[in-house]
């Protein structure tokens, strides 16, 4: 199957019209897995057995003509629990580890008949920008493999932008699917905080994590976003806020769209070739009929301090549960309990995730609370002020993804605080649980540049709708990478 | 602020990690940078500012109080690294009630 | 030089909800080891806790019976330490916005009536059970993970030993009273921390405290602390310090022993739990909670006395339990006579009890059965001799009484055309007796009223006994 020459809609069509079955499907899906994984590496398990089961089970019930993901099969970052599907999230601690449940995703995405092909490489328990932190491989990027995917759903975005699968599942903690998605021209949606269920996500900062889709269109990763939203009666912070059908009105264009671009957004350390496609998509966007104003958000420059400081003091906590008792690595050679926790804590973690427990565990205990997590979480009341300001008279908000396009593989990874700053135009929209979207709008040295879409809270279809009119008067989407069959 | 080695090693004594001297110097150092960084917050000014630590916009969520059968101990044990008897079995504590 | 004693109480009281505080699982006790747990109680990657409203409610009502100001903006937060029976390796808790705050409760100590503070309580969640084995393993049940508890923390008010027994002894009727818990110390179900110091009387600083968890019985809060305090005036007249410690209380010996010093606080790390939104509480959920509050101790006390004429005395051993007075006041409303169904219960009823070791809803006696056997002894159908019979009888195998007695053939004879050949009978064989009486000795007449029970083995009405056997002797 040539994911490059299909969309989701078109995709359905073949499945109902039985032009292809969803066991065929699958096994194609399989076969360009199996061809294409020797150069990006995007997945750490692939599910053959499974799939193929799940795929037969499809064909039985016959295709769902109402449901456009019926044997379908997607990827699925492996920090999403899988029952009976080996989760490790990208982290020795968890190397042998089996679920006993599905995460609320998995749940729904089975009752639609979507299939679940493999778990995808991403930086250990999200932590990471580049999917270099995985404990087990190294992802590249579909465009150039000396190139990272970025992070850290890495393998999530590299196995779309590669055509392994027609979209997948990633989570967003401070960047982690826009991104990947801009560094792989694809189209990468963080939804609104709340709006899809964190129950079976593995847990990295619960304030900021959010699950959402990797797509190569618009359309499509509105489709799959209506699939995987609603509220959870297991998830406390998933929002009872309506779901609306997020492909409804989709194409009504952006003519009187009151979209803002923040200064401080194209400002230092944001690369020309960036800056230049940024300033083209304006132009874009004014053409369609949008009014496009600079605006400024004073405290986002906060956002890097603040995000490292809640997200790694949520993490601290979250990652504690890990502990060599219940579940997952434990040490041999060990003569006491503080042992067990020690040594199987030492050797099961990496050195990102240490870092970043370590700075947590400083940041919330006694003597440093007030100066480090009280503070970022004060700051973070006026980063998300300055969004409520400009929303109160803009629908959304424009800018890049990343400073710079994707880097070399063990280029950046050195220096934690430069790795770091890669995320300042990401982080803001989780500090303040907003929509963001990442879709491919140019090129610079053959490598795909994101353009960022920020909307109110649950605001999403002003988002697509965004992004929809940008994608029909672009031809960036169209581009596919020198991988696979083509060559 | 300059973090001290004796400090980080506090810090991993409460996060149940070890490093190694090395690894201690490393960590410190890369802390140092990181905490250089956060200190840049000290400048603002948040008198009478909120803490937002909820993004969410659901408040008063609750959950009635029924009962619902609970998860089957053989599946439970499953990823286990030592059981026996239908209890998880872990080396001694050494400092005993350490918190009770 | 003389000391005062200060003594903080911290209780952890177990409530008896269907569910967990954070997880759907099932309240229960006595189960095999990990067979109420879920998925949720042990902290499976992925999972993420859901409030239990009903246990919020609890919390509420408690801290309502005991004067507690109900904080009205609440939200949980996490203490962070690493234990086998403690999944998360973080307890969900209140440390920020404890659910209520400023309350009290009132004492009584050698007829002295005191009011000691209450800090704050918290609404948190219990831990599993860690067992220690010899063999070098401790094993690890995770069934009493999360259910929930209220932290009841009191104000350093109490001064001594026997106020720290008083206080805990009033707390649990109160909580008790509340339907909350079943509040038993011996299952674990109340437990107390004891804190205790002592300074120099008139010195306005509070000396240095040490620790005593998990005590679980009254009698070892009162000797632990009785003990500590003494031990600490000690070491403060030999001139030494007292360190900030945790201590044993070695039941054996009645003393405490030190367990370890405590180096700086411990470092929880607490933070707003991130994974459960803020709960605004109105006051008409306050109002709706305080309705739900059944009739506290002091009150029905108090309408015992006024409204059944009960002596205080009785009243006040009649609330000590909340079974107890339920047990009671159901009796008087299956129509006994109270002062009578108040003196069955403090004797008889509570000798079996005692005699037995066991509870009042362990026996076969129920509140209606009680009030027909008294309703019996009232209209002269036993006697209060057959009536100690009777009592054996349905507190041990739950008989009807009317029934029962019926059947037993117990009713009392008070017929005197069945009588009077009995009595003339009696006179006819015991001329000595009517002799005696004659010559005045007024104890023949004991001697022959026994005789006429013995030949109606104990059934007959004593008062018409009386009265005929009078009247015949007087005719001979």
């Amino acid at each position: 199957m040539d994911y490059f020459a299909n969309d989701l809609t078109s995709l359905h069509d073949l499945l109902v019209k039985k032009e292809i079955s969803a066991t065929d499907l699958t096994k194609e899906t399989l076969a360009v897995i199996n061809e294409r994984e020797q150069k990006v590496d995007a997945f750490l398990s692939v599910d053959e057995e499974g799939a193929l089961k799940q795929a037969a089970e499809v064909d039985k019930t016959g295709i769902d003509a109402d449901n456009v993901l019926s044997g379908i099969p997607l990827g699925i970052k492996d920090n999403i629990v899988t029952k009976g599907l080996r989760t490790t999230a990208a982290s020795k601690i968890l190397e042998k580890f089996d679920p006993i449940y599905d995460a609320t995703v998995i749940e729904k995405l089975k009752s639609a008949k979507a299939i679940t092909i493999g778990k995808t490489n991403m930086d250990e328990f999200a932590m990471g920008g580049s999917t270099e932190n995985s404990a087990f491989k190294l992802t590249k990027n579909a465009w150039d493999q000396t190139k990272v995917p970025g992070g850290s759903s890495g393998g999530s975005a590299a196995a779309v932008a590669a055509g392994e699968v027609i979209a997948s599942l990633g989570s967003d903690t401070g960047g982690s699917i826009r991104q990947p998605a801009s560094f792989n021209g694809i189209v990468g949606v963080k939804p609104t905080y709340g709006r899809v269920s964190r129950y079976g996500l593995i847990a990295f900062a619960s304030s900021l994590d959010q699950i959402g889709p990797f797509t190569r269109t618009v359309k499509d990763n509105a489709l799959l976003l209506n699939a995987i939203s609603g509220a959870d009666t297991r998830d406390f912070t998933s929002s009872k806020h309506e779901v609306p059908d997020f492909t409804k009105g989709i194409d009504s264009g952006v003519k009187g769209m009151r979209i803002a671009v923040p200064k401080e957004y194209l400002g230092e350390g944001v690369a020309d070739d960036i800056k230049k496609a940024v300033k083209n998509a304006i132009s874009v966007f004014e053409k369609l009929g949008a009014k496009v104003d600079e605006v400024s958000l004073p405290h986002s420059k906060y956002g890097v301090p603040v995000y490292y400081i809640i997200a790694s003091s949520e993490a601290s906590s979250n990652l504690q549960r890990f502990d060599g008792i219940r579940y997952g690595h434990r040490a041999q050679d060990v003569k006491n309990l503080e042992d067990v926790y020690v040594k199987s804590r030492s050797e099961g973690f990496g050195d990102e995730v240490k870092r970043r427990i370590m700075l947590g565990t400083f940041s919330l205990s006694a003597g440093t609370y007030d100066a480090f997590f009280k503070k970022a979480a004060q700051v973070r009341t006026l980063i998300c002020q300055d969004f409520a300001h400009v929303f109160g008279k803009y629908d959304l908000i424009l800018g890049p993804t990343t400073p710079t396009t994707a880097f070399g593989i063990g280029e950046d990874i050195k220096d934690p605080v430069t790795m770091y700053m890669n995320d300042i135009l990401t982080i803001p929209v989780n500090l303040a649980g907003l929509p963001g979207m990442s879709l491919p709008a140019g090129y610079s040295k053959g490598l795909p540049v994101g353009l960022q879409l920020i909307a109110n809270q649950f605001d999403e279809t002003t988002m697509y709708r965004a992004g929809y009119a940008f994608e029909q008067a672009t031809e960036f989407h169209k581009q596919i990478p020198m991988i696979g069959g083509q060559n | 602020m300059a973090i001290s080695e004796d400090k980080v090693a506090h810090v991993a004594g409460l996060a149940k990690l070890a490093f190694s001297k090395e690894e201690l110097q490393k960590f410190t150092g890369q802390m140092d940078e990181i905490i250089n960084m956060v200190q840049q917050l000290s400048d603002i000014d948040t008198t009478g500012v909120k803490v937002t630590t909820h993004i969410t916009d659901s408040i008063n969520t609750m959950r009635e109080d029924v009962a619902v059968k609970g998860t089957e101990r053989e599946l439970l044990m499953k990823n286990v690294p030592e059981h026996q008897d239908g209890f998880i079995k872990v080396p001694a504590i050494i400092d005993e009630n350490e918190e009770a | 030089m003389n000391f005062e004693t200060t003594i903080g109480l911290e209780v952890h009281i177990e409530m008896k909800t269907n569910s967990k505080a954070f997880s759907p699982a099932p309240v229960q006790y006595g189960s095999d080891p990990n067979t109420n747990t879920n998925v949720v109680d042990w902290a499976l990657p992925g999972v993420l806790p859901t409030v239990n409203k009903g246990a919020l409610e609890f919390g509420m009502r408690a801290a309502l019976a005991l004067n507690c100001e109900i904080t009205r903006d609440i939200h949980f937060d996490r203490k962070n330490y690493f234990y086998p029976d403690n999944p998360k390796a973080y307890q969900i808790t209140q440390a920020q916005t404890p659910i209520g705050r400023h309350g009290w409760l009132e004492i009584e100590v050698d007829g002295q009536k005191k009011k000691i503070g209450i800090e704050e309580m918290h609404v948190e969640e219990d831990a599993g059970k860690n067992t220690h084995s010899p063999d070098g393993y401790s094993y690890v049940d995770l069934n009493r993970q999360g259910t929930p508890l209220i932290e009841i923390v009191s104000k350093p008010d109490i001064a001594s030993a026997d106020e720290a027994y008083a206080y805990l002894v009033r707390l649990r009727q109160i909580i008790q009273f509340t339907g909350i818990s079943d509040v038993k110390m011996e299952e674990g179900s109340m437990r107390a921390d004891v804190n205790v110091s002592v300074r120099p009387i008139g010195s306005d600083k509070l000396g240095t405290k040490t620790e005593m968890k998990n005590l679980n019985s009254f009698e070892h809060v009162r000797k632990g602390s009785h003990y500590e305090s003494k031990r600490q005036q000690r070491v403060l007249m030999a001139g030494d310090e007292i360190r900030q410690e945790t201590r044993r209380f070695d039941e054996a010996t009645g003393e405490t022993v030190l367990m370890r010093v405590k180096e700086g606080a411990s470092d929880y790390r607490y933070f707003p739990e991130p994974d459960l939104p803020p709960i605004h509480i109105s006051d008409d959920w306050v109002q709706e909670v305080k309705e739900s509050i059944p009739e506290m101790p002091d009150k029905r006390r108090k309408r015992y006395v006024e409204d059944w004429g009960l002596p205080e005395y009785d009243a006040n051993v009649l609330t000590q339990t909340k079974e107890m007075s339920d047990f009671f006041e159901e009796a008087v409303a299956q129509g006994a006579e109270p002062k009578l169904a108040g003196n069955w219960l403090m004797g008889d009823v509570n000798a079996y009890l005692n005699a037995n070791q066991i509870g009042l809803l362990d026996t076969k006696l129920t509140p209606e059965h009680l009030a027909t056997m008294i309703k019996l002894i009232q209209d002269a159908t036993i006697s209060s001799k057959i009536a100690k019979k009777v009592f054996k009888e349905i507190i041990a195998n739950g008989s009807e009484p009317k029934a029962w007695v019926e059947k037993k053939g117990l009713v009392q004879l008070s017929d005197p055309a069945v009588l009077q050949p009995i009595i003339d009978d009696v006179l006819q064989n015991n001329g000595k007796s009517i002799e005696d009486y004659k010559n005045g000795k007024d104890r023949a007449i004991g001697f022959l009223v026994g005789q006429i029970m013995k030949q109606t083995r104990g059934k007959a009405n004593p008062k018409v006994v009386n009265k005929l056997l009078i009247a015949s002797l007087k005719q001979l």
